[in-house]
């Protein structure tokens, strides 16, 4: 049986979608999300065909590349991957100015934490990887990842173009949204949570759909070592 | 005859005037007790930046009423609008509410993943422990002053 159907290849073979998220205004974004979502379920069908132990969570192993970046940390000093060896890596995309989906996401995480064994926990470090760069400085990440957990979370942000090439490396789509009167803005953005284990390999998906107990009963196995 | 009239107009007067004082103390004594609000509290995150409130609206009336979103105003934040996020497959994004309506003996829950209020502004220094007021107010012409307890941003509800 193959890992997945030729059909589903494609969205992964073909280019990844133009996103442009520095541009406010661009027109081809819609399309862009809409692509990205598509290439999003194919992933998940795919992952659901998997054979071995049953995961709670959607089993991406094989489907997306290991964790790899160039960014800067919450320290204002650079950062890449390696700095997460040996880590069990939670990997979420969002933003400070975001007051509900994203502080709901760290709670649920911070609840995670809690329902693995500490010595589990220890193993773990939630990367909050900011898709807007523009207003997200290194200070105000590490004010805000501090306010959650500063012992296991760790804010990260970048230039636009290593924020955008990142976002492209795991499909995840982000949209910067108009501007109102007073020059705020919202941005649409991916709300899954990618889990790697201490190689750096992708491999599970959590959604808001899953519990924190489906995401910590899966999650210790990753921490575990379990294949 | 004019004296009559007179008369006469007085006690219509009186009469209208204390059916309409009688009819709208009923109104507001009902509806006062319509719309209770529970479970209120703020998610506070550093540096001024927005926060959630999240509230349950229960309507024990017969009637639907709505919030009446151009009139909810806090003494503790200059901008309060409810907003609404809408997930679209594996994205989400927020959008703003123009209409919200507590159904007759029905709950509005205003709660993460769903509705919240968008609180900026902050018109002093905010932290977890404080309490905030927003003054909601209803179709019916009631108004809820309601405290919301502020925690911490790790606290799921």
């Amino acid at each position: 049986m193959p890992s997945h159907s030729p059909a589903l290849g494609s969205p992964f073979d073909a280019p990844p979608p133009a996103l442009s998220p520095v541009l406010p205004r661009n027109r081809l974004l819609p399309r862009a999300l809409r692509l990205a979502a598509t290439a999003m379920f194919a992933l998940l069908v795919a992952a659901c065909s998997e054979r071995g132990a049953p995961w709670q969570l959607t089993n991406v192993s094989g489907h997306l590349p290991d964790l790899q970046f160039s960014l800067t940390g919450d320290d204002g000093k650079p950062i890449d991957a390696s700095a997460f060896k040996g880590r069990t890596t939670l990997v979420y995309f969002g933003y400070t100015h975001c007051p509900d989906v994203c502080p709901e996401t760290m709670a649920r995480l911070m609840q995670v934490l809690t329902k693995l064994p500490s010595k589990d926990a220890e193993q773990v470090r939630i990367l909050f990887i900011s898709v807007d760069p523009a207003r997200d400085t290194p200070q105000l990440l590490r004010d805000y990842v501090g306010a959650f957990d500063p012992q296991h979370a760790r804010g990260l942000t970048g230039s636009d173009r290593q924020i955008e090439s990142l976002a492209r490396r795991y499909r995840v789509a982000y949209q910067m949204e108009k501007r109102d009167p007073k020059g705020n803005y919202e941005v649409t953005h991916s709300s899954a949570v990618y889990i790697f284990d201490a190689q750096g390999h992708a491999r599970l998906l959590a959604t808001d759909h899953d519990s924190p107990d489906a995401i910590a009963h899966d999650l210790r196995r990753i921490v575990e070592g379990d294949a | 005859m004019n004296r009559q009239t007179t008369t006469l107009r007085s006690i219509c007067a009186a009469a209208l005037g204390m059916s309409l004082a009688f009819a709208l103390a009923t109104t507001a004594a009902e509806a006062a007790e319509t719309v209770h609000a529970s479970n209120a509290w703020v998610r506070w995150l550093p540096n001024k930046l927005p926060a959630a409130g999240y509230v349950t609206l229960t309507n024990s009336g017969d009637k639907p009423v709505d919030l009446d979103l151009d009139h909810v105003t806090s003494p503790d934040y200059g901008s309060v609008m409810l907003h609404q996020t809408v997930s679209n497959g594996s994205t989400s994004q927020m959008e703003m509410v123009d209409k919200a309506t507590v159904p007759a003996h029905g709950v509005l829950k205003i709660a993460p993943g769903g509705y919240h209020f968008m609180l900026e502004d902050a018109k002093r220094k905010i932290a977890p422990g404080d309490t905030v007021h927003l003054r909601l107010k209803f179709s019916d012409g009631t108004t809820l002053d309601t405290p919301f307890a502020v925690k911490s941003p790790a606290e799921a509800q």
